[in-house]
């Protein structure tokens, strides 16, 4: 109990890590910072403790967005025995560097192959697996259902019946979508979405790979689709002042009436005054026929840095996290979904949902700034931004990601 | 005790030659500690970006020389050109700063009861942080309920979302950073002003000096210290605005907001940053062109120093 005091003042001034481990003392840092990770990481840290009681656990909690930069630093200067980050390219650069630890054993050894399989792809990179996934969460529409309910709106399963839905709210002074580009990243769920449903799953894999040029038509495709949403006003306009948060009002005052999101959108949507039954959600529509369901779940996960001074420890920590009594606890705190097949999904409509549309997509994708390398994001997400307020400029955003790939994936 | 020259001429004898050592070891000694924390503060980072400059390198992995590639890019990146063009914008209107803060000294250069305090209100933005001025004119001119917008409203003019447009998101992050900036010039002219000769005042008046030609031909003059020093930090303040841009853009609407500071940071440091070497080269071209004004102040400042003596 004391370290945990001690991990959370020391947050308070952004620790570096500068904790040396004495044997059978387990490091942790994590970007925790936020009231229900914070409050979920203890549960996790108390049970593992109950189970290893000779394991003395030092935690370091870092401020969300500062822990990007810092994970740099304490990775090559004085590395923890156990990091929080996350899957897919986005853990590439450390895996690349030998600064994460391969983990394949603790996946053999505890069964997580079945257990953890629809992440399993996601935490491998050349054959070997590198973390142990802690959690996901849906994303898709989340929009107002008593609105859509006084205007007769039925739930748009395809993009036809969306842009219906779209016309009918516009038509009775509700701009259909709100969005906030500020911070970028929320322009690429609906690349990644239009994407995954115009080409689909592998489509999206290989062209986050760098395996397709942006100047594909199939690429270009994706963009006109969009554009049915931008020349017809139907998404809020001035996005780029505001981020996502600040896009919400719109919604809660009935300006706006559907937003593309992850499932944590909820939490600030009913904080800004929605009720849990003025709100729903939905998959994102159908738009070409017959492609194997697919749909965007980011993961986050826990790592062992390549120097950790407590490896068995940490081994030990991993191998708990992903049971299905660690899962289940974190993941009621948390309001996310739990990966392992063994835990139970807490009693939540929007969890439920999202799990019975997860159980049935056959391709996961991590999220355009996860899936494709950092630089490349960048400035992919940065056209998409520049794509929804000049649709004309298209060509130029195109040509410009172009080069960007050729230079950031080494093609010609 | 009296200590007379004899004394001194006898007993003091062996000290002479060490006296003569000291006088030459004591500065250099004073000197050492400022002069290590130059070098390894600022010189040697200096040193290590140039040379960080000449590598692809994302930070933790390994190094690989790639010679001037980074600037070959940097001469075919859109982004590199519109954070230099905004640069420029930035180094030109900023300057509008100087003007401003001597109208607003010479207006506060009277003795009025409680003008103190009304000169101390004119300072308040410059001792405010820059983050916070930055989150203030984000509000300000916030399209939902800024005040800018409601008075556009008021008045039945549409006015546009400035950070949300490429054309206005520069300029109107410049006038959030000329605000400050003007208390600063302000304050500079101020203790100018208190060095204002009266004497020459007094005869300007007696020949029929007034106003505008006044100003320009006995009060102007005496301020070319405080108007050389003005303009020097406004560059400085121009070039190395970033925590303005960061707070109120983060460089966008699609990065046509973008300074060369800011792009570094993005580049080098930022969460999609990892281009460690590229981050350099802009920081080496930003260092260059500083160097142009940190010069043309330390030459005219050694030429003070020299025409005194």
């Amino acid at each position: 109990m004391k370290n945990f005091r001690a991990g959370l003042m020391a947050s308070a001034f952004i620790l570096a890590g500068a904790v040396s481990a004495l044997a059978g003392t387990l490091v942790i840092n994590t970007d925790t910072s936020d009231p229900a990770p914070k409050k979920a990481m203890q549960a996790l840290i108390d049970g593992f403790k109950a189970k290893n009681p000779g394991v003395d656990v030092k935690w370091n909690v870092f401020d969300h967005e500062g822990y990007k930069s810092a994970i740099r630093n304490f990775l090559t200067a004085d590395p923890p025995d156990i990091v929080s980050w996350y899957a897919g390219n986005r853990m590439a650069p450390f895996v690349k560097a030998g600064l994460f630890a391969d983990v394949s054993d603790v996946w053999k050894a505890q069964g997580f192959d079945k257990t953890l399989g629809s992440a399993l792809s996601a935490m491998t990179i050349d054959g070997k697996q590198w973390g142990v996934p802690q959690s996901y969460y849906q994303w898709g529409i989340y929009y107002r259902s008593d609105i859509f309910k006084k205007l007769g709106i039925a739930t748009p399963k395809t993009w036809d019946e969306l842009l219906a839905a779209c016309a009918t709210l516009k038509k009775n002074g509700i701009t259909p979508f709100s969005l906030g580009s500020k911070a970028l990243w929320p322009t690429a769920g609906w690349f990644d979405y239009l994407d995954l449903r115009v080409n689909g799953y592998a489509f999206h894999m290989d062209l986050t790979n760098g395996k397709i040029p942006w100047t594909d038509p199939r690429v270009k495709a994706v963009f006109a689709k969009w554009d049915d949403m931008v020349k017809n006003g139907y998404i809020m306009a001035d996005h780029p002042a505001f981020d996502w948060q600040e896009a919400v009002p719109q919604m809660v005052q009935g300006k706006t009436a559907m937003y593309v999101m992850g499932n944590f959108a909820v939490a600030v949507m009913e904080q800004g005054g929605l009720k849990a039954d003025q709100i729903d959600f939905m998959p994102f529509p159908t738009i070409t026929p017959g492609l194997p369901p697919a749909e965007e779940a980011p993961i986050d996960s826990f790592h062992i840095p390549a120097k950790a001074k407590d490896m068995a420890d940490a081994k030990k920590f991993l191998a708990y996290l992903g049971s299905g009594e660690a899962q289940t606890k974190i993941n009621d705190i948390l309001g996310q979904l739990p990966i392992s097949t063994d835990a139970k999904v807490g009693d939540d409509k929007f969890l439920k949902a999202g799990l019975a549309v997860l159980s049935k997509a056959q391709g996961v994708a991590q999220f355009f700034d996860r899936d494709a390398p950092a630089d490349m994001a960048k400035i992919g997400m940065e056209g998409f931004q520049e794509f929804l307020v000049h649709p004309d400029h298209l060509d130029a955003i195109l040509a410009r990601l172009e080069a960007a790939r050729k230079r950031i994936y080494k093609v010609n | 005790m009296t200590t007379t020259t004899a004394d001194i001429a006898t007993t003091d004898w062996r000290a002479q030659p060490r006296r003569r050592l000291s006088r030459r070891v004591a500065p250099a000694l004073f000197l050492a500690p400022a002069l290590l924390m130059f070098l390894v503060y600022v010189i040697a980072p200096i040193f290590a970006s140039m040379r960080i400059s000449l590598y692809d390198w994302d930070g933790v992995g390994k190094m690989t020389f790639v010679g001037l590639g980074n600037y070959r890019e940097l001469l075919g990146d859109d982004a590199f050109y519109t954070s230099l063009k905004n640069n420029v914008l930035w180094l030109v209107l900023y300057m509008l700063a100087v003007p401003a803060g001597l109208a607003v000294a010479l207006y506060l250069n009277q003795s009025v009861r409680g003008i103190r305090l009304v000169k101390s209100l004119f300072f308040f933005p410059f001792v405010i942080s820059q983050v916070v001025v930055g989150v203030v004119f984000g509000w300000f001119y916030d399209p939902q309920f800024g005040i800018l917008h409601s008075i556009g409203k008021l008045l039945g003019v549409a006015t546009p979302a400035v950070l949300a447009d490429e054309r206005y998101v520069t300029y109107g992050i410049i006038a959030a950073g000329l605000w400050p900036q003007t208390a600063y010039c302000m304050i500079l002219y101020l203790t100018g002003l208190n060095n204002v000769s009266p004497d020459q005042v007094e005869a300007a008046r007696i020949d029929g000096a007034k106003g505008l030609r006044m100003l320009r031909h006995v009060v102007l003059p005496q301020l070319g210290p405080a108007t050389f020093i003005a303009v020097v930090v406004t560059v400085i303040g121009a070039l190395r605005s970033f925590d303005l841009v960061s707070t109120m853009t983060h460089g966008g609407p699609y990065g046509s907001s973008r300074v060369l500071a800011f792009y570094m940071y993005e580049e080098a440091l930022s969460e999609y940053g990892y281009r460690m070497g590229y981050g350099a080269a802009i920081a080496v071209v930003l260092f260059a062109i500083m160097m142009v004004y940190i010069s043309i102040f330390v030459v005219r400042m050694i030429r003070q120093d020299r025409g005194k003596r």
